[in-house]
């Protein structure tokens, strides 16, 4: 495993110079945007990571929740099957349908939907007890930054585009916003605990956090079409030579962020280990007298 | 469930009257919006019309910062003494307490916005253009949805430094989807331009996921040490 | 030797850390039923965490603890505790504070709660709120609070501190009745001389272990002034 970890870094060095050299030199200049459009390659990357690792997060946080109880964590485990069954079958019901925004296909839903399972049972196989909470941490930090990237350079993106710096009223704009607002308290939370359970008060505020963002994603959805707000977004297709670029660099960003998590997680093991030795280490300064009296007048 | 009734019950009915006979949490959260509606009048000196499109933010608003102090008051109470250890090696459900505080909490806010809403009103010559009783449902809803959370999160907060700040930062961000409901529900009523339908059907959400997922969580709270 | 069939309360190797401190470190120990354990030791030692954890509000690091058979959270109603804070509310009387304790506990009525404050030497007619209480009244009020739905053990943290000496050893006194009644009593204490010839067994804690237990004050290498 260790010597993985030299290779992905040299790697993802190239995989991210190829991606920015494909990004300024090769992809073709946008129509109407000219050259200010190439932020894109750095801003929709950071953003669908930073919902990846939110998203790896939740699930994180809910399994820890789960498996404080027996009971709870079975029940559980059949809700997220039920969730990834019947959330695949009820796209493809025409009622349900129906309510989807235009534009969005059945097909992509429930293949989301559909990850919600696949996580969870990937990430209890690989990340078994303490480690979810590890692996939320870790998440949740490498998240903020990256949704930090994304909420940098928007306005950049936008001033020049649109001529603001930022649409109150879009929804990914504020929803992203509210999300990065959401994990800042989280990880404040973790800093400020002064429990012995941070950890499930932490899970406890990633599930609220999750509930929330479909929330924030209707209100202001509603809230947008009441008040049309400037020309937001590009319209219409993307030309697939500039959807190639995209996608490299998405990938670019991926190893990226996997490198960081990965630097990260071990950094919160080898922490929790010396927590560890130190406990264990206040336990063994003491009870050099190991015969403790079962009874009374032992002596 | 009779017996989580009854201790529901007992514990507002102790709630209402310690801060009966203190009257810390009202006293400060009355006189706290009072400040802010006095504020915003000098910050912002709008025409009739102008008003009634920025008066729901600024309702809203002052009643989010309000409710802190009281919430943060109803925790404070139960430290005291650490009467809440009393609570915890006591059979009663730790939901009845969280169902008590919230109630409480609903009424105690409930009071306030009854007597801070004719201030807004005069100071801001607000009148309604749209049906004013669908002000009702968005009000109860809306304070419901801070309340519930509030309760949770400044339980929560009993277990970090510094709580009394922890409050509003673990709260707020939460709340912002509630929050954007109540102020464009009102401002709809207030302006009579659109329907307030959906905003009171997303709140009714907001309210049930989130009363669910504290009645599913707060005994682990509770029990946190 | 213990009789393992009287054991009522079991403490088997219960570590307690608070991040790198460790309070309870591997404390293994069997207690009977219908005995009056004093519990001594410096400040630190962990008798107060011991007491925390057995009412179920700590929850071991490690080790388990069972009452009656059950979890310390399963056998509350068998337990009765009196922490050093009050644990009442200062605004209100304390026939209130009774009467919203025995809510929590489903007793309905005023009877036993007039019970216990008498029991325990106030007058259930009191209207003054127990904030203006004198020490010894308050820490007799809060007894009442632990002894209200009748448990079988009773945790008792401190319940001389700060009283007078009187006052003191009238409450030894009212303790040992309710050992008489069958209760198991368990009492951290500063003051040991107080308990001489009241309790059955000193449990002497040191550094988060249980070092020693002694049917008298009288211990090896130590004498009883040192806990004074």
């Amino acid at each position: 495993m260790k010597r993985i970890f030299p290779i992905l870094s040299i790697f993802t060095v190239i995989l991210l110079a190829y991606a920015l050299y494909e990004a300024l030199v090769v992809a073709p200049t946008d129509a109407q945007q000219g050259d200010v459009y190439r932020i894109i390659y750095y801003h929709v990357p950071s953003a669908w990571t930073a919902f990846l690792l939110f998203f790896i997060n939740f699930i994180a946080s809910i399994q820890y929740l789960a498996n404080a109880k027996p009971a709870t964590k079975a029940a559980v485990k059949w809700i997220v099957i039920a969730i990834g069954v019947g959330g695949v079958v009820a796209c493809f019901l025409p009622p349900v349908q129906r309510m989807l925004p235009t534009g969005m296909r059945p097909s992509a839903v429930a293949t989301t939907v559909l990850l919600i399972p696949i996580f969870y049972f990937l990430i209890g196989k690989f990340f078994p007890g303490e480690r979810l909470d590890m692996l939320a941490v870790t998440s949740a930090e490498v998240g903020v930054v990256f949704c930090t990237i994304v909420l940098v350079t928007g306005p950049i993106w936008a001033r020049p585009v649109w001529g603001i710096w930022w649409a109150p009223g879009d929804i990914r704009l504020t929803s992203t916003l509210v999300l990065w607002l959401i994990y800042v308290s989280y990880l404040m939370l973790r800093r400020f605990s002064s429990s012995a359970q941070t950890q499930m008060l932490a899970a406890a505020l990633a599930v609220f956090g999750a509930l929330d963002v479909p929330l924030v994603y209707f209100s202001i959805w509603f809230f947008r079409t009441q008040h049309p707000q400037p020309v937001i977004g590009g319209g219409g297709s993307m030309d697939p030579r500039m959807l190639h670029v995209l996608l490299i660099s998405w990938m670019a960003f991926l190893c990226f962020a996997f490198l960081v998590c990965w630097s990260r997680f071990r950094l919160e093991v080898l922490q929790r280990e010396i927590e560890e030795s130190h406990a264990m280490e206040s336990l063994g300064s003491g009870s050099a007298k190991a015969s403790l009296p079962l009874s009374r007048s032992s002596r | 469930m009779n017996s989580l009734w009854s201790v529901i019950l007992a514990t507002m009915v102790k709630d209402i009257r310690l801060e009966w006979r203190s009257k810390d949490a009202l006293n400060s959260m009355l006189f706290f919006s009072l400040l802010v509606v006095v504020i915003f009048m000098f910050s912002f000196d709008p025409l009739a019309e102008e008003s009634r499109h920025i008066v729901g933010g600024l309702v809203w608003v002052g009643f989010l910062f309000a409710s802190v102090t009281s919430l943060n008051q109803t925790w404070a109470r139960e430290l005291r003494n650490q009467v809440l250890d009393a609570y915890r090696v006591s059979p009663a459900p730790a939901n009845a307490l969280f169902l008590a505080k919230a109630l409480g909490n609903f009424i105690f806010v409930a009071v306030l916005e009854a007597l801070m809403t004719p201030l807004f009103v005069i100071f801001y010559n607000v009148r309604v253009v749209g049906p004013a009783w669908q002000l009702l449902p968005i009000a109860i809803l809306g304070t419901w949805a801070l309340v519930v959370n509030g309760t949770f999160f400044a339980a929560m907060s009993l277990r970090t430094r510094s709580r009394e700040i922890m409050l509003p930062l673990l709260l707020f961000p939460i709340s912002i989807p509630a929050v954007v409901s109540m102020v464009a529900g009102t401002t709809a009523i207030l302006t009579g331009e659109e329907s307030a339908h959906f905003y009171t059907v997303l709140l009714l959400t907001y309210d049930v996921v989130f009363t669910t997922a504290c009645l599913a969580l707060f005994g682990m709270i509770l029990h946190a040490e | 030797m213990n009789d393992p069939s009287t054991s009522i309360i079991i403490v088997n190797n219960v570590i307690k850390q608070f991040g790198r401190f460790a309070a309870l470190r591997g404390v293994t120990a069997e207690f009977d039923a219908g005995q009056f354990h004093a519990i001594l030791g410096e400040n630190g030692a962990g008798k107060t965490t011991l007491l925390r954890a057995l009412a179920g509000l700590a929850q071991p690091t490690r080790g388990e603890i069972s009452i009656f058979g059950k979890s310390p959270r399963e056998a509350c109603r068998e337990v009765g505790y009196m922490a050093h804070p009050s644990l009442l509310y200062d605004e209100m009387s304390g026939m209130e504070n009774l009467r919203y304790f025995a809510r929590l506990y489903g007793i309905a009525g005023d009877a036993r709660c007039e019970e216990v404050i008498r029991a325990v030497g106030l007058d259930p007619e009191l209207t003054r709120a127990v904030g203006q209480y004198s020490q010894g009244m308050r820490q007799r009020m809060s007894l009442a609070r632990a002894i209200l739905h009748d448990p079988r053990v009773l945790l008792l943290d401190e319940p001389f501190s700060s009283v007078d000496v009187q006052s003191a050893r009238a409450m030894a006194a009212l303790l040992k009745g309710m050992r008489d009644a069958g209760k198991t009593v368990f009492v951290i204490t500063h003051q040991a001389l107080l308990l001489e010839g009241v309790a059955d067994e000193f449990v002497w804690m040191h550094a988060g272990q249980i070092v020693d237990r002694t049917a008298s004050l009288a211990r090896s290498g130590s004498s009883a002034g040192d806990v004074q």
